[in-house]
């Protein structure tokens, strides 16, 4: 190893107590959050459903509970887990920060059951991806900036000259995320429970799209993409491709983001130059998102074989790939003929999710099944064949998924629009309704399966952990054996 | 300065910019320490197995 990369001497302890926190309730909040994503999907197959606790359990208070959950509570998790392992490994030292270490995993439970409170109760900012009213959004801000603490700290006081590209990613999603998060939730406060945005208008649905789409770039993605970073090459056992173009591609994506967000406003009120803006950003950021995923890709050329036996690697490998079709996809549908078909209809919900479920979460869970046994002292997981069980199930879930909601929303899109000669429309919305049945089913049977892969994940994972307890209990039998 | 011409003159800078990046990220002179810096993940575990290196 050169003498650049690293230092004499072994590793220091590491904080691995956090990560496993972190890790564990990974686990638990994405079942809980994709929970209630089969059940919402449910919803809309058997509406009687929405009765089961009215009006908690109606849809539309459900949904964002839905979003929070897997999004800040799952991905949040799986966020923090990994790059608080990265960033210690990666620069050699122990976490900087003594309490506000801890702070960070308390607050931000904190913030998710508080979440999972408010969002039934029907208290909302009615702001996508930031519905949370302004106290949670103080305790949110107050979390994020300890978390930013504790993660440059480290790399300040790291025992590497290099600050490894992972980190960057890291670096760049939690400062963006940090911006994105004060910014778009500045609002004047009413009650402790109630709020109004500070902007207003036109402008104020550019500032949430700006946010929002911004919280799939940075969020859902370059801190994945950190994740990707330090996990495909240590799974592989290999370094990445290329570490010229992982340079390339940190620069050229976080430039390009932030300019794509009012794709979403398309034929809204905003400035007609603002949404042709946002289509060609949008375009051209399909050029980093493939570059980045050929560099993971290419990480395994000599080594596809381990493929055949790793189903870890599997995970981040097919996370890939769906990372892949997802950000091609989302550039076509940021082009206004297209979005003019696809806006409002379940395209996009099938669009997100082959990025949320396809892309997210098997990334994070190649990443955790990687994680897990190391932190538990453990040669691999439990049982392996189970991970490849799980992968199959997600794999299965996502593709009937997202199919299902191609079907329907190119559907929708073409009946949506069909006009009879005299100007009249063909179809009744709720004709289309009828129509979006079959998908519905479905995407519900779909959902299932991935939540069920959670499940045997949840298990796989008991196991391990009760396996190192065993093994550490044994460890200290020896010195009572001869008395038996 | 109008809105138009801050536009034309940031385009530029960034271009130039995004440019520089690259030339700076693949200068061969650099190669060698990236190649290394490549290496991190696998720094702190001397035990680590990962012979397919050298293959």
């Amino acid at each position: 190893m050169g003498s650049h990369a690293t230092v004499a001497g072994d590793p220091p302890a590491y904080d691995f107590d956090i990560v496993r926190k972190f890790s564990i309730m990974t686990i638990v909040w994405g079942i809980f959050g994709m929970g209630v994503g089969v059940l919402i999907a449910s919803q809309l197959v058997w509406p009687g459903l929405n009765d089961l606790l009215q009006p908690y359990t109606s849809f539309g208070r459900l949904r964002p509970l839905h979003t929070n959950a897997v999004i800040f509570a799952f991905g949040g998790c799986a966020l923090f887990a990994t790059s608080y392992y990265v960033v210690q490994r990666t620069c050699q030292a122990p976490l900087f920060g003594g309490w506000l270490v801890p702070f960070t995993f308390w607050g931000w439970q904190a913030v998710i059951v508080l979440a999972a409170i408010t969002l039934p109760l029907g208290m909302t900012s009615a702001k996508e991806y930031a519905e949370l009213e302004w106290p949670i959004d103080i305790l949110l801000a107050l979390v994020w900036i300890s978390y930013a603490i504790v993660f440059f700290g480290t790399i300040v006081k790291r025992r590497t000259s290099h600050i490894y590209v992972a980190n960057w990613f890291y670096g760049g999603f939690i400062v963006t995320v940090a911006v994105l998060h004060i910014v778009n939730s500045a609002a004047i406060p009413v009650t402790l429970t109630k709020s109004y945005s500070a902007y207003a208008g036109a402008a104020d649905a550019m500032v949430q799209w700006w946010y929002g789409h911004n919280a799939v770039g940075f969020f859902l993605t370059a801190g994945f993409l950190g994740m990707m970073y330090y996990f495909v090459p240590k799974q592989a056992g290999r370094p990445v491709y290329s570490y010229q173009l992982s340079i390339v591609h940190f620069w050229a994506l976080i430039s390009l983001y932030i300019w794509a967000g009012s794709h979403h406003l398309h034929y809204s009120a905003l400035p007609d130059w603002t949404q042709s803006l946002g289509m060609v950003m949008s375009l051209i950021l399909l050029a980093p998102s493939w570059g980045g995923m050929i560099n993971g890709i290419m990480t395994l050329s000599g080594a596809w074989h381990k493929l055949r036996t790793d189903p870890t690697l599997r995970f981040l490998v097919v996370a890939l790939s769906f990372y892949g079709m997802s950000t091609f996809e989302g550039p076509m549908m940021a082009i206004k003929n297209v979005n003019a078909l696809s806006h409002n209809t379940d395209w996009t919900v099938g669009h997100v999710h082959s990025g949320a479920l396809g892309w997210v979460a098997m990334i994070s869970i190649g990443a955790l099944y990687h994680m897990l046994p190391k932190l538990f002292n453990r040669e691999e997981m439990y049982s392996v064949k189970l991970i490849n069980l799980h992968f199959w199930l997600a794999t299965v879930g996502t593709v009937l998924y997202v199919v299902a909601m191609w079907i329907n929303g190119i559907g929708q899109g073409l009946m949506w629009r069909a006009f009879n000669p005299d100007g009249s429309l063909t179809y009744s919305f709720i004709e289309t309704v009828v129509f979006s049945k079959g998908g519905y089913v479905m995407r519900a049977i779909g959902g299932a399966f991935f939540l069920t892969g959670m499940l045997i994940m949840a298990y796989n994972t008991y196991r391990t952990v009760n396996a190192a307890k065993k093994a550490a209990e044994s460890a200290h039998q020896p010195a009572q054996a001869p008395a038996v | 300065m109008d809105a138009g011409t801050v536009g034309a003159i940031s385009t530029v800078l960034v271009t130039i910019a995004f440019f520089g990046v690259c030339f700076w990220a693949f200068s061969p002179k650099l190669k060698k320490r990236f190649e290394e810096d490549a290496k991190l993940p696998f720094a702190d575990e001397p035990q680590d197995k990962h012979t397919d290196d050298h293959k």
